[in-house]
């Protein structure tokens, strides 16, 4: 029985969906971007990303409904994602509500939040939409290789953006106030105003994320973002664990960490393919999506204790 | 001339209005001189680091007044008064950030005080005096600018931290047991850098420390405190005079019950 089924899979079928899901990658990868500026810089487990995520695809929807250019739109979901950043950082350091628990607050407020934005569930733009900045349709289109070769580029020109960022004096301090908040306070730098600076620029990510997704499948949905944490610890950890001992040492490893983490999005999209491609309920994706980020996540814990119990062994 | 530090009525209670409740400052008062090299001695819980956290700002006092080199710094934020204030801690992980490289913690803390906006945090003329400072530690951490602190021994940690703390001149140096941590070589090479660094400088520093001989040899001036008071204050050829018995005879005449009379004959 399992060689009839099988035989009945169609290894084309699996070539012809990767390169939506290879687009799909990258643009989540955008929000994975924002999500190693909080987990992995900051060293804050921030939520917020699953409302933020649908709030740029809602507010891009609807500007492009109003007639707003699609890539202008893109700017207005950047800041729409920013603001909701700014608010799980104000509950989390002018209210001291600890921080998981602030994003929490924020993601769930904002489900309202983008239903208030959208009027309903879910908006779509109309099939003839001119100038969208990514689209299905592009992808099987006679030049879908322009459409990959533009979002290379973006993608590349945010790591870009994001490394200077955290080079400058301000990036610096932001990396501290993660590592070390006591150093930080202890050389002058305002912590919480660091954190707050940082959940803005990584939800703005996310926003601009919701944005572009929103315009990739023609509507925004008000659950777009359900789990959209797990997608982008996912994309993290999968670059980690692939690319963290090529990436150590070179000159400039902190943008081949940061370019990594798209490609961490990418190969979740192409696993998360193989999965449907061998026939698994598309109900059951979201329990994939945690199985592999729960594997991801112990892999170097387990490991380490096998190793110390292989030394005492000696 | 001014105080470079004082210290009027401080209290600070921990715990309040629980069964862990915790009287830790009960009245301090400290003037320190500019160029003073105080060092602080006494046992346990008898308010040691507590006074250096109230200077600092780890969390507010409950009275009292802390002025430094004329300015009231009772009420600014941590991060504030850090602008006059270096500090090196008893953990050598707490000075420094480990995911960083060593020149790139040197430029966080050759900018303390300073507005921290969009230039690149660390330019290559500074790259060049990092590298002469790291040479006069002598411990071969020249070549390493780069390299990830947290690779780097507690020792060489604590080395490093105390170089931050002098990249921007502070008003004040508060050294809180920071050789604690460290074996008996590590411990004296770490002390004699602090003595280099605190005479070059001519800075005003606070040292806290566990170890009575090494609070004998360093400094100007030496005090004790018990119970969340100051109650041994002696400075120049006195101290110098000190030793480790007097200090002991010290501890057992205040921990014995006597200690309203001794605080009166101190005086």
């Amino acid at each position: 029985m399992t060689m009839t089924m099988l035989m009945a899979l169609d290894p084309m079928a699996l070539v012809r969906s990767l390169p939506g899901n290879a687009a799909q990658g990258l643009i989540w990868g955008i929000m994975a971007l924002g999500v190693y500026i909080t987990f992995r810089i900051l060293d804050f487990a921030d939520l917020t990303v699953d409302g933020s995520l649908a709030t740029g695809g809602a507010v891009a929807v609807m500007l492009i409904q109003g007639g707003m250019h699609p890539a202008l739109s893109l700017i207005f979901a950047f800041l729409a994602g920013m603001a909701a950043g700014f608010v799980t950082g104000f509950l989390h350091t002018a209210l001291g509500i600890p921080g998981i628990l602030a994003s929490i607050l924020t993601q769930i407020s904002l489900y309202s939040v983008n239903l208030g934005i959208m009027g309903k569930a879910n908006q779509s733009m109309g099939i003839g939409q001119k100038g969208l900045v990514a689209s299905a349709r592009y992808v099987t289109s006679d030049n879908s290789y322009l459409f990959f070769i533009g979002l290379i580029v973006g993608c590349l020109v945010l790591v870009a953006i994001v490394y200077w960022l955290f080079g400058t004096e301000l990036g610096a301090s932001i990396r501290a106030t993660g590592c070390n908040p006591q150093m930080a306070s202890a050389q002058g730098i305002n912590t919480n105003f660091c954190k707050v600076i940082a959940l803005m620029i990584s939800n703005g990510l996310v926003g601009l994320c919701g944005g572009v997704y929103a315009q990739y499948q023609g509507a925004a949905d008000v659950n777009a973002g359900r789990g959209a944490i797990v997608i982008g610890l996912a994309a993290v950890i999968i670059s980690e664990v692939i690319f963290g001992k090529l990436c150590a040492g070179k000159k400039i490893a902190f943008a081949y960490t940061l370019a990594s983490v798209f490609v961490g999005a990418i190969l979740y999209y192409i696993a998360y393919a193989l999965v449907m491609w061998l026939g698994i309920d598309s109900d059951y994706m979201k329990l994939f999506s945690a199985v592999v980020v729960t594997c991801f996540l112990a892999a170097p814990y387990l490991k380490g204790k096998y190793l110390v119990r292989r030394r005492m062994a000696k | 001339m001014g105080y470079m530090l004082e210290i009027k009525d401080l209290h600070k209670t921990f715990n309040i209005g629980t069964i862990n409740e915790k009287v830790a400052l009960d009245g301090v008062n400290l003037n320190l001189n500019p160029g003073d090299f105080v060092t602080i001695i006494g046992g346990n819980g008898a308010g040691k680091s507590t006074t250096l956290n109230a200077i600092a700002g780890v969390w507010p006092i409950d009275q009292g007044k802390i002025i430094v080199d004329g300015v009231d710094i009772t009420r600014l934020s941590e991060h504030k008064r850090a602008v006059y204030l270096g500090r090196v801690f008893q953990d050598p992980m707490t000075g420094t950030a480990s995911t960083m490289s060593i020149e790139e913690n040197m430029a966080i803390a050759a900018r303390r005080g300073e507005r921290r906006g969009f230039r690149w945090s660390i330019s290559r003329k500074e790259r060049e005096f990092y590298k002469e400072q790291l040479r006069e530690l002598d411990l071969g951490l020249e070549e390493r600018l780069t390299t990830k602190v947290g690779l780097l021994s507690g020792g060489q940690r604590q080395a490093i931290t105390l170089l931050m703390a002098s990249l921007k001149k502070p008003k004040l140096l508060l050294l809180d047991e920071h050789t604690a941590a460290l074996d008996p070589k590590t411990a004296a090479k770490v002390l004699e850098i602090s003595d280099k660094i605190i005479q070059e400088h001519s800075l005003t520093a606070m040292m806290v420390t566990h170890n009575m001989k090494d609070a004998i040899a360093h400094g100007n001036r030496l005090i004790m405190m018990h119970e969340g008071k100051v109650i041994y204050d002696v400075a120049g050829e006195e101290k110098k005079k000190l030793h480790v018995s007097d200090l002991l005879a010290k501890f057992e005449e205040v921990s014995g019950g006597e200690f309203a009379n001794d605080r009166m004959m101190l005086a």
